[in-house]
């Protein structure tokens, strides 16, 4: 049956699937890492302006809007093939969940809870700190979550610009019309992807603070 | 560019290609889940189900799932359209379903109390009022769609991909452009028209 | 107008039955009151006579006809419905949430308009303004307002009201209690009334059912319950308080005395009831009070003594 047939084939190329495994690994990893790196703290720092937040969030939704594929393609032109332009294009992918989350969420935090906060005496820092990003955790992970099977996803797509990754399989797979190829190339992505969504899926239920769980 | 202006056709019949199969499957898509959202709406068991289930579907990346239906349907527009159909039907079930149980209970109760048919109810006041969150997953489906049909240009299905993936594979960056640019605009344009539609439905049922 | 005999309704895994062996009558014209602690089963009883909650055994007729036997839909439109959350559809004009069931019944455009504009009238809500308003723009009041008009549009003998003022506040409560009075005062319809403020039983009923663990307490006029409680269960849920509870349910001028030699200096209009009487009378430190007319003229008088005689009377209710 094909599904032999495929594991087949990983058995005959360890090296070769590895490879592509690793790759994709690292680029969904750190592309997600440079997503939150920049998205989070830019959406803590627009959060309380409206106009810059209202910005921020409109321009955000018309990049979620884009096709993944047409952002991965338009980046070669520019950048050339392979793995940083795939990290580039992908960290692009990853910004907006992150951002309308972040932002969303903290423009959310009940209002009574900060005015108390502050007449309590917290600084603007400490209240950030302590109250609205533990208490915005849980939708902001969300989008985090969003964002980690968006760039798995995308980084299936990276092969049609050299970024290496589980899509390679599934290209020459079709080029070919090896249907085990196909395979082993799509099934481990799924996998890695409803991994990734079952991951971070768990980490925001740590992460919400115990108090704000769902009981 | 000059590229464009001498080869605008081009460009035009794949635009024409792509719209075609996203509609086909969005209107495919919105008959059924109106349907199977219904009755998710009315029955918990089935309404939990459809969730887990777009949930998971939903994890799915796109060329995966293309490649995943090719020992089955072969390539094609047919593979192509029966995947976006699939994705489509994920988002639109649940919002019709959440769409519909979203209608405060008072209403339902009052129309009931009032004498309307189960029929009457649900055609003049749980769909008008369920209405915005239906587009909204209307408007999710349609841009899914739309970057779909982009990557199913490579498994024969036509549409702005065949002009992405012929840039590429001849290093011709101005068919990279066109094919890229074009399926940007087009998902912008449809994300920002069922926006509209939409908010005025919100205002409309506050 | 409807009778209801050996009413029950249990519901599946619940230890007792929610309404059981409910028999009660209320006459063509009444308001009738179901009142008792949560769970008693009034909201249930209520909604088996439009059977938005199926009976298990026993029989409800209204106007002569046996609900079970008559198709719920048809049934629904001839009985106004009206409750506590309002359920205003918020798609739709107050015109039109007032117009559902002469629409449902398939009344010409017409008659509709001239009824809408009538009852917008009817319940105090200029009908141009409001007339192509929406629900989200209104006040709680004004919600529960047009509630009641819907429910009179299509000028149903029978009406249902399940906590209509509940969600409101006093102040509010108190104002739309007395307009649907004086609005009843001019139709002929039977009310079937729920709630479980007893305040506002006995000021709406003219026979309040008390209910408990879904049977009937004790059904009877307002000053018979509070004159002869049936038992200490109705005797604590009207309150300690009876007494007086009693005396508000006299008016001033159902209760004159002859005036003495001198005209009493303080006086009290002839509408009010003999509990503010009684204190005003506390107020000042006085023991007679004249009872004046609309127009200020002395018709007679009421005393300390007078009040007291009428806590112990067995007549004598006048709103």
């Amino acid at each position: 049956m094909l599904l032999v047939e495929a594991w087949q084939f990983i058995v005959a190329h360890p090296g070769r699937f590895f490879d592509a495994l690793a790759t994709h690994v690292a680029l969904s990893a750190a592309a997600l890492g440079l997503a939150i790196a920049i998205a989070l703290p830019v959406g803590v720092l627009l959060a309380d302006t409206r106009r810059a937040a209202l910005v921020a969030i409109t321009a955000a939704n018309i990049g979620r809007t884009l096709p993944s594929l047409a952002v991965l393609a338009l980046v070669m032109p520019v950048l050339g093939t392979g793995f940083v332009p795939s990290l580039f294009a992908l960290t692009l992918l990853a910004l907006p969940p992150i951002l309308i989350n972040t932002v969303t969420a903290l423009q959310q935090v009940d209002a009574d809870m900060v005015d108390a906060a502050r007449g309590m005496g917290m600084t603007r820092a400490q209240i950030m700190r302590k109250v609205e990003l533990p208490v915005a955790m849980p939708v902001i992970f969300a989008g985090i979550r969003t964002a980690a099977v968006q760039v798995v996803s995308g980084a299936v797509l990276a092969a049609y610009i050299g970024g290496g990754g589980l899509g390679d399989f599934i290209t020459s797979g079709i080029a070919m019309m090896a249907l085990p190829q196909l395979l082993v190339g799509a099934i481990p992505a799924t996998l890695l992807a409803i991994g990734a969504d079952r991951l971070f899926g768990h980490l925001q239920k740590i992460l919400t603070p115990a108090g704000m769980r769902p009981r | 560019m000059k590229w464009l202006r001498n080869n605008w056709d081009q460009v035009a019949i794949a635009l024409g290609e792509h719209i075609v199969i996203s509609f086909t499957s969005v209107a495919i898509a919105f008959a059924m889940s109106l349907a199977i959202g219904i009755w998710a709406a009315r029955n918990e068991r089935v309404f939990r189900w459809a969730i887990a289930v777009s949930g998971f579907l939903y994890t799915i990346p796109t060329l995966a799932f293309l490649a995943l239906l090719i020992p089955i349907v072969g390539l094609g527009r047919v593979n192509a359209i029966i995947c976006m159909v699939a994705f489509s039907l994920m988002i639109m079930i649940r919002n019709v379903a959440t769409g519909i149980r979203e209608v405060p209970v008072e209403v339902v109760d009052a129309a009931r109390g009032m004498g309307m048919h189960p029929f009457e109810i649900l055609t003049k006041i749980e769909l008008p009022l369920a209405l915005p969150v239906i587009v909204a997953g209307l408007r999710i489906a349609t841009v899914t769609v739309i970057s779909v049909a982009v990557v199913a240009a490579y498994i024969n299905a036509g549409g702005l991909g065949t002009l992405i993936f012929n840039g590429i594979s001849n290093d011709f960056a101005p068919k990279i452009w066109a094919g890229a640019l074009t399926s940007c605009a087009l998902a912008v344009a449809a994300d920002l028209s069922l926006a509209k539609v939409e908010g005025w439905l919100r205002h409309r049922a506050a | 107008m409807i009778e209801i005999r050996g009413l029950v309704k249990q519901f599946p895994g619940a230890a007792h039955p929610a309404v059981d062996h409910l028999t009660l009558s209320v006459s063509e014209g009444e308001v009738c009151v179901l009142i008792g602690p949560s769970g008693c089963g009034k909201t249930t009883t209520m909604r088996m006579i439009n059977r938005m909650v199926e009976p298990d055994a026993g029989s409800i007729m209204v106007a002569g006809r046996d609900v079970m036997q008559t198709d719920p839909v048809s049934l629904r439109r001839s009985i106004g419905y009206v409750i506590q959350q309002v359920g205003l559809f918020p798609h739709w004009s107050i015109a039109d949430n007032i117009a559902t069931v002469p629409k449902l019944l398939g009344w010409d455009a017409a008659r509709i308009a001239t009824r809408v504009d009538e009852l917008l009238d009817l319940i105090g809500m200029e009908p141009a303004t409001f007339r192509s308003r929406f629900p989200r723009e209104l006040s709680g009041g004004q919600k529960q307002r047009v509630g009641v008009a819907r429910a009179l549009a299509a000028d149903p003998p029978v009406m249902l009201m399940d906590e209509p003022f509940g969600a409101i506040d006093p102040i509010t409560r108190a104002r739309l209690q007395d307009e649907f009075l004086r609005i009843l005062r001019g139709l002929k319809k039977t009310i079937v009334f729920v709630t479980h403020d007893i305040d506002e039983a006995l000021k709406m009923g003219d026979r309040i059912a008390i209910l408990r663990d879904g049977a009937l307490v004790q059904y009877a006029t307002p000053e018979a319950i509070l004159a002869r409680p049936a038992n200490p269960f109705v005797e604590s849920f009207v309150g300690t308080d009876r007494a007086l509870k009693r005396l508000a349910l006299i008016r001033a001028d159902g209760a004159l005395e002859s005036l003495g030699a001198a005209v009493p200096v303080h006086a009290i209009g002839a509408r009010a009831n003999l509990r503010d009487a009684l204190a005003l009378m506390f107020e000042i430190d006085i023991d007679t009070l004249a009872v004046t007319g609309p127009d200020g003229a002395v018709l007679g008088a009421i005393t300390l003594a007078g009040i007291r005689a009428h806590t112990r009377s067995v007549d004598g209710t006048n709103r």
